[in-house]
């Protein structure tokens, strides 16, 4: 019983996350790019005069796409047409199951590890159904009946299976350093120290891994400058074209719920996770009470990922989107290499070090 | 005409111009942040309004005699020159003779109307002017623009 009453909480707390801060981030999304832009962002929505500079916008957004028509184009693929929004959402929820957000802590007499699903295979597992999500757009765009959502479609597969090659590769470098796929184990093994003083965190043993995942899971989440899909300019919305009301707004959803989710794991491989340089948790656990520590170690995963998220907003207010083949060029020439030089590198740093 | 640049080594590279790229955009982002009432550049309209020069083209106004009945003799030379058409003129006989004729009615469609002042321009008794400063001319239909003498005389809405 009480098993299962600590599995709802980590399913609730998962969830919970991912969902509140996409729904976060669609304001975030706006009020940033206006303070980069030096505007102020849509900051009006009140409720009885009370503004909360903008946080009631996300609110708003809700009600206004759920007051809304529900629109399936004549000659559309009915079905497909309403399932391709959920398979785009939802496995950004699901792979949140297996990114631990904490240690194994003694809380409440309880022995509790902090992650809904500790299952063996966690990396291999985010990955593929990360890749579940390219069925969602595709799926979309396919049975929209329209041209641009068909093109939007194929270009998100052409370039999701692109990036998905880097994004894969990179990770081996992480698997050779830590020798596990399981992401309770990566992030336990880097509250190592490297050489007596530098945390073995995934950055500072994968620099360059770092740098092509986070590009590769850029590319993965189609945001600017990888927007392609979309290319409001090109090819009017892309894949979501056809759609309106709350299925639009899954998709919505879906876009800032996979930036939580690579965030999360990027703070899991890269930047270790819930934890925090030079503190382990023995350390933590003889000063604070288990309930404590975990809510800090939670509240440092969460700050990672909080900053991570920020990143890749500045990112996508940064660059402007490429073109077709200097995406392709970037993916195929330029990514893939150096990833396969880094896997090359990283074993033989490995050979030499033992 | 497209113009063939060489990029540096370092612009080639392409990472270290993204960190260039972001840490401008982060600078922005943070002195925005660290005092969001005064950095930005927004004008937050309705409490706040923006200097309006007298010159500026704004809602039309009918001026009037010291009567207070409008000064326009209903010669039609607003109405010829609107390119867009868009004032309407019934004249009368005014019941002085010294005056050539008086606006039984005087309509300005605010919806077709382009704000060009050419009205302004050619009347000879300088009885319409676009100086009342109005910014904003809005309303739910169509009916709430369709502006008439006595809503033109005032100076107000
Ligand atoms: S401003 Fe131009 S368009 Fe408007 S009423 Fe006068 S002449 Fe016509
Ligand atoms: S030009 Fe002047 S006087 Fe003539 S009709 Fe127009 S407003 Fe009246």
């Amino acid at each position: 019983m009480a098993e299962a009453l600590i599995l709802a909480v980590k399913i609730a707390i998962a969830t919970m996350f991912v969902l509140n801060l996409a729904g976060l981030l669609t304001w975030a999304e706006r009020r940033q790019s206006a303070f980069i832009q030096d505007r102020l962002g849509p900051n009006r929505a009140s409720v009885f005069g009370i503004r909360l500079i903008g946080l009631l916008h996300p609110v708003a957004d809700g009600i206004k796409m759920i007051m809304k028509e529900d629109f399936i184009p004549a000659g559309a693929d009915r079905v497909v047409h309403t399932i391709a929004p959920f398979i785009a959402l939802f496995p950004a929820f699901v792979a949140y199951a297996v990114i631990p957000f904490g240690d194994r802590l003694p809380i409440f007499g309880y022995d509790v590890n902090l992650v809904v699903s500790d299952i063996n295979i966690g990396l291999l597992f985010v990955v593929a159904v990360m890749s579940i999500a390219i069925f969602g757009i595709f799926l979309g765009g396919w049975a929209s009946n329209n041209k641009w959502s068909l093109l939007g479609a194929l270009r998100s597969a052409a370039q999701m299976i692109s990036y998905e090659v880097t994004l894969g590769l990179t990770i081996i470098g992480i698997l050779m350093v830590y020798e596990s796929v399981r992401l309770d184990e990566i992030v336990r093994a880097q509250g190592d120290l490297l050489f007596g003083f530098i945390p073995k965190w995934g950055i500072v043993t994968q620099p360059i891994g770092f740098l092509l995942f986070f590009a590769a899971a850029m590319a993965e989440s189609k945001r600017t400058p990888f927007d392609l899909p979309e290319g409001e300019s090109e090819i009017v919305a892309g894949y979501f074209l056809e759609y309106s009301g709350m299925k639009f707004g899954m998709f919505f959803m879906g876009e800032f719920a996979e930036i939580v989710v690579i965030a999360g794991i990027i703070a899991s491989l890269f930047l270790g996770g819930w934890q925090i340089p030079w503190v382990t948790t023995e350390m933590l656990l003889k000063a604070f009470p288990g309930w404590l520590v975990a809510l800090i170690q939670i509240g440092v995963f969460s700050a990672k990922v909080v900053a991570l998220c920020w990143l890749q907003l500045t990112i996508r207010w940064t660059l402007p989107r490429f073109r077709y083949d200097q995406l392709m060029r970037l993916g195929w020439k330029m990514l893939l290499p150096i990833s396969l030089a880094n896997i090359f590198v990283t074993g033989l740093v490995i050979l030499l070090l033992q | 005409m497209s113009m063939k640049t060489s990029l540096t080594f370092w612009e080639r590279l392409y990472f270290p111009e993204i960190f260039r790229g972001i840490a401008i955009t982060s600078r922005h982002f943070f002195k925005n942040l660290s005092n969001p009432l005064k950095n930005p550049v927004t004008i937050r309209y309705p409490e706040q309004k923006r200097f309006i020069h007298p010159r500026w083209r704004g809602r039309h106004r009918l001026m009037e005699r010291n009567d207070g009945s409008p000064r326009c003799v209903a010669c039609m030379c607003c109405a010829t020159v609107c390119p867009a058409r868009c004032i309407s003129i019934m004249p009368g006989e005014h019941s002085d003779p010294a005056i050539m004729k008086y606006p039984v009615s005087f309509e300005i469609d605010l919806t077709r109307c382009i704000f060009c002042g050419y009205c302004v321009e050619a009347c000879p008794v300088d009885a319409i002017r676009m100086d009342s400063g109005i910014v904003s001319v809005v309303g739910y239909d169509r009916d709430q623009l369709q502006f008439n003498k006595d809503r033109l005389l005032a100076k107000t809405p």
